[in-house]
């Protein structure tokens, strides 16, 4: 029985993993088909229109599935660095070869058919980082090993940088979280998330967001620091209630006059006395470093602005805002954002109903059907079907941590922490640049915008996942 | 090793916790943002007004006053806008390319792309030229408008204009929108809600471009414009065209009465101007020229002006008197020229002798009866009272009355009461002597030749009134309610046979003031009036109806500055009449001289 149950992948594959796959993809196809709909084409296997290729993607996609599936699971782990080599050639000759878009050079034209090589890189790198860190002779402490993986990291970032596709470059360094769980000192991940964290978020400059990221730093730190005390408990609810009611008295009152700043300044002097007491208490030096990391943000954010309005010359100002998509400019660089916000925005509660948009049909937001296909849902939807979508993704995500724990090999814990990561990324951004917190680095939103190859790369960074799991059992510890 | 395995909290708490965040910034867009919803539905669906065709306006004979006319707003969407021949376009439109320039910087700074008027009402020929070549010119289209065409030329006071809204009443009526045209005078403003009909809306989903991708649900939210309703006026076009011609170069007004209807014939105001000039594209410009030239032809004189009636209200006063009992239809006063100026007349017995010769000492001791009654022994006390119950009388008449007969801008006139002259002089520090002049129309009585009309059309019908209008027929229908009904005066029958008897004398006996208004055939009864006026020459005031018995016209002419009211006034009155009973002139030569004389320059100096 126990023999039966290693070798049926069927019965062993993580079937709920699977059904939120599933409904993903069928929710992204619907939104795809009211994102182009087109009342005089309305058959849904008009296959000239994006839904119907879409279609195909998904049809495709499964074989795939199935080809991942019954692949050896120790085929991954075997193959893991050859196949990244054929993932960095393909980054190397994508810059030879390739043809541009939207002023990336990342793409594979081969007739009329695309292909982002971009996407399925994330699959190899994946794999050779799990490889890598589950080595027996890893060592965060060993500086030759660190060195080496920041060359397995860096080279594929590199490369993308230089094919003009940031975002998708951005999305690497999501595996700080992998990183972490396989043991990278507290300190610097925080101070590495920190710096990512701000330098995805400076890109909105918008400062309220600024705001709640060092609150949220803050708070972080310190649980981390120091572990499960009841002083850290007491602060940490302090710092909770703290940030909610300056939310609130930011939203709702006209005490301040520049209210950004004086609420950057005010956080800054509250946390920075309790820290300043509790260090008297506890005498935790870690206390002290972060009194300082917030500090320092605080000047940093405070400064930044003052220069931005007294420093510079009116034009340079509009200059840069509109190169950071700042709200100004209807129809300028800000437009998408502004657009898309509208769009969801105006689905309310319960939305306008499949297929009754305005927003989103009428070419209001650009690239609808791809990487702002959450508009459709946020207009169609309302609140009901944003809260199910990024239920679904939290739950995906969680699902992936959890079953990435209860692996036998570091190489599949490691490989699930890795999509878990990318995943994670790409629905934070993706979302989050639809409504105007995350900058516009134009990656897609997994399982959801249209085209084949972000469909399959994440379909079979997925799966592998799903198969490594499915045979975790043939692992002896 | 370490075992890393609880780090796997902190890596879920932080994944779910910034998703969250997310989630609540979509949460507050969702529901609390109340902004984004309103631009949503200014950026997807463009509400296309469908203007209605305003209603037409006829005289009584059926005679079309005023139609409309298409015209054509050239719509530019600056965005859709690419290359073209800008040359072949200003030619095509008639206009300079410092024009172009200016006009197309206008439509962006508005917006890039959402339509806006870039030339406005392009007249019909010039629209079929353009039309050939509009598809050369991309990001340009055109929106129909109707203006006005005001077919006769005539009645512009009556009529008045129709013009863009202004700011005041575009927020004050959230019907209009801006750019919308309304009545801004006249009939034009008074029927306003009656002509404009109801706008209809097409509802179009449109792209970000502008471009129309279909209707919004189907039409379901789509409105049929209504077209606004006909009228038929009272006027008589061929009437109201004569008296213009009649009172061309003079300054002043006439207004005719049919008595059995209050159904106002004519409304001639003096120096006036032809009605077009106020339509399409040199509105501005003409109206600016009008508002300046001499004479004030803007001014409706019929019922915005007001006038010391002069003897033409010796009638008002003697019906008071008799009505009262304070004088009997035979009760002779002497001529006493010591009290107040006259002319040489044979001696007045009797009420309607004394207006046949508009004896003014006879309506000195007339007023006197009602001022000083004797209900008080001071004379202060007593002209008081007398005067408040004069007053109460003589408003009936119409006299500092609005009368609502269909234009906006009616005076109402003045009649001087006690507190009036209280605050005058005092109270109780005024009396008969200090206001005998309202005996014969002078001093601080005004009237406007409407109210004149109006008070000949009561004399008409001896006694009883339809309220003056202008309205007879909307959509066909005949009207209704306040107009068509009879209202009587508080005064006999038979003191009104008495003034009437008098006004026949004063026409068509020896000594009568009016006897320029003489027609042959018919029997003209009428009165003289002579306004003074401080400022100059006095106005020529004369009101007539005819014929006596069961009289088809009751009429009020006032000329300014034309001196004594039988020179002018009368025969412009006579010609009047005799047209609208007649439609024919017998005395030409009459008629000549009254259409050449020149009483006042239009051009030049007065």
């Amino acid at each position: 029985m126990e023999k039966n149950r290693r070798g049926n992948t069927l019965i062993n594959i993580d079937w709920v993993t699977v059904i939120i796959y599933l409904l993903l993809v069928f929710i992204g196809w619907i939104n795809i088909y009211s994102a182009v709909y087109d009342e005089t084409h309305s058959s849904i296997f008009d296959f000239s229109k994006r839904y119907g290729k879409q279609l195909i993607w998904i049809g495709a996609a499964f074989i795939i599935i199935i080809a991942v599936l019954v692949t050896d699971s120790k085929f991954y782990s075997a193959f893991a660095y050859p196949l990244y080599a054929v993932g960095i050639l393909l980054l190397i000759s994508v810059l030879f070869f390739g043809v541009e878009v939207n002023n990336s050079k990342s793409w594979f034209e081969i007739g009329t058919f695309r292909m982002q090589p971009v996407e399925f890189t994330k699959i190899t790198i994946c794999l050779a980082l799990a490889q890598f860190l589950s080595s027996e002779n890893f060592s965060f402490n060993k500086f030759s090993k660190v060195g080496l993986l920041l060359i397995i990291l860096g080279l594929p970032v590199m490369l993308i940088f230089v094919q003009n596709d940031t975002g998708s470059a951005l999305v690497f360094f999501a595996f700080i979280f992998v990183l972490y769980r396989e043991g990278l000192n507290r300190v610097l991940f925080i101070t590495s998330f920190a710096i990512i964290a701000l330098f995805i978020f400076a890109l909105v400059t918008n400062l309220e967001i600024l705001l709640i990221i060092i609150l949220f730093a803050g708070v972080l730190g310190f649980i981390l620091t120091n572990g499960r005390s009841i002083y850290s408990q007491i602060v940490f609810y302090c710092f909770l209630l703290f940030t909610v009611l300056s939310i609130l008295v930011y939203n709702y009152s006209d005490i301040f006059t520049n209210k950004p700043i004086n609420l950057v300044a005010l956080n800054t002097l509250v946390m920075g006395v309790l820290m300043l007491v509790l260090y008297l208490i506890k005498k935790n030096k870690n206390l002290l470093l972060f009194l300082f990391v917030i500090i320092g943000v605080s000047v940093f954010v405070l400064s930044v602005d003052y220069l931005f309005n007294n420093a510079l010359q009116p034009h340079q100002q509009k200059r840069i805002n509109e190169l950071l998509g700042m709200n100004d400019d209807p129809l300028g660089v800000g437009y998408n954002v502004n657009q898309s916000r509208i769009a969801i925005g105006s689905g309310g509660f319960d939305g306008k109903g499949f297929l009754q948009g305005t927003q989103t049909k009428y070419n209001f937001v650009p690239e609808q059907s791809t990487d702002f296909i959450f508009c459709t849902i946020g207009e169609e939807w309302g609140l009901l079907g944003s809260t199910l979508v990024i239920g679904l993704f939290i739950l995906l995500i969680l699902r992936i941590i959890f079953l990435a724990e209860r692996q036998r090999s570091a190489f599949s814990r490691i490989y699930g922490y890795g999509v878990a990561s990318i995943l994670f990324f790409h629905v934070a951004v993706n979302i989050g640049m639809t409504i105007g917190v995350a900058p516009v680095i134009g990656i897609p939103l997994p399982y959801f915008s249209y085209g084949g190859s972000s469909l399959w790369a994440f379909t079979i960074l997925l799966f592998i996942f799903i198969k490594l799991d499915s045979d975790r059992l043939q692992i002896f510890r | 090793m370490k075992n890393f395995e609880s780090r796997k909290y902190t890596i879920g708490g932080i994944i779910s916790l910034i998703l969250l965040i997310i989630w609540g910034n979509i949460f507050y867009l969702q529901l609390f943002d109340t902004e984004l919803k309103k631009s949503s539905e200014n950026n997807s669906q463009r509400r296309v007004t469908i203007y209605p065709g305003r209603g037409l306006i006829y005289d009584r004979n059926g005679v079309l006053l005023v139609c409309n006319e298409a015209a054509y707003d050239l719509m530019l969407v600056p965005k859709n806008m690419t290359s073209f021949d800008t040359v072949a376009f200003c030619r095509d439109l008639n206009i300079s390319r410092e024009d172009f320039d200016k006009k197309l910087e206008q439509c962006k700074s508005y917006s890039t792309y959402r339509p806006s008027i870039f030339y406005k009402q392009i007249p019909a020929i010039q629209y079929a030229k353009l039309q050939e070549h509009l598809y050369r010119f991309p990001g340009f289209y055109v929106q129909n408008r109707t203006l006005r065409k005001y077919n006769e030329g005539i009645a512009a006071h009556v009529l008045g204009d129709v013009g863009e809204i202004d700011m005041e009443k575009l927020k004050s009526d959230p019907y209009y929108k801006g750019g919308d045209y309304l009545g801004k005078s006249g009939i034009e403003k008074y029927y306003e809600n009656e002509l404009r009909g109801k706008k209809g809306v097409q509802i179009f989903l449109v792209d970000v471009h502008s471009n129309i991708q279909g209707s919004y649900m189907n039409g379901k939210y789509d409105t049929m414009a209504i077209p606004g309703k006909d009228l038929t006026l009272t006027l008589d076009a061929e009437l109201q065209r004569y008296g213009e011609l009649l009172m061309k170069n003079k300054v002043g007004s006439i207004v005719a009465i049919q008595p059995s209807t209050g159904e106002i014939l004519a409304i001639v105001s003096s120096p006036t101007y032809d009605p077009q000039l106020l339509v399409g594209r040199q509105r501005g410009n003409n109206y600016d020229s009008l508002v300046k030239a001499p004479g004030k032809p803007l001014i409706n004189r019929a019922i915005s002006s007001t006038y010391p009636p002069g003897s033409v209200f010796k009638m008002a006063n003697a019906l008071a008197a008799l009505q009262e009992g304070l004088i009997k239809p035979d009760t002779y006063f002497p001529c006493d020229a010591s009290l107040v100026g006259c002319h040489g007349h044979p001696p007045a017995n009797g009420v309607a002798r004394a207006i046949q010769y508009s004896c003014n000492p006879y309506f000195y001791f007339v007023f006197k009866e009602l001022i000083q009654r004797g209900i008080e022994k001071s004379i202060f006390k007593d002209s008081r009272i007398g005067l408040d119950l004069w007053k109460k009388k003589i408003i009936t008449l119409g006299f500092d009355t609005a009368l609502d007969i269909g234009l906006p801008a009616v005076n109402k006139g003045q009649i001087p009461g006690p507190e009036f002259y209280d605050k005058l002089y005092g109270k109780h520090r005024w009396a008969f002597s200090t206001i005998y002049s309202l005996g014969i129309g002078q001093g601080e009585v005004l009237v406007s030749t409407l109210q004149l009309a109006h008070f000949c059309a009561i004399i008409a019908n001896r006694g009883y009134y339809y309220n003056p209008h202008l309205l007879k027929k909307i959509a066909g229908e005949p009207i209704t309610g306040k107009n068509t009904q009879k209202t009587f005066t508080p005064f006999d029958k038979k003191y009104f046979e008495i003034i009437a008897d008098g006004m026949d004398y004063v026409v068509n006996e020896e000594y009568g003031t009016g006897f320029y208004a003489k027609i042959p055939d018919i029997r003209v009864c009428g009165k003289t009036g002579t306004a003074q006026n401080p400022h100059g020459e006095c106005h020529s005031v004369f009101v007539a109806f005819a014929p006596k018995d069961n009289p088809q016209i009751a009429i009020a002419v006032l000329i300014e500055n034309a001196g004594y009211g039988g020179l002018w006034a009368a025969p412009i009155s006579r010609l009047m009449i005799e047209k609208y009973i007649k439609r024919e002139i017998s005395d030409t030569l009459l008629e000549k001289r009254i259409i050449n004389s020149v009483l006042f320059e239009a051009n030049g100096e007065e």
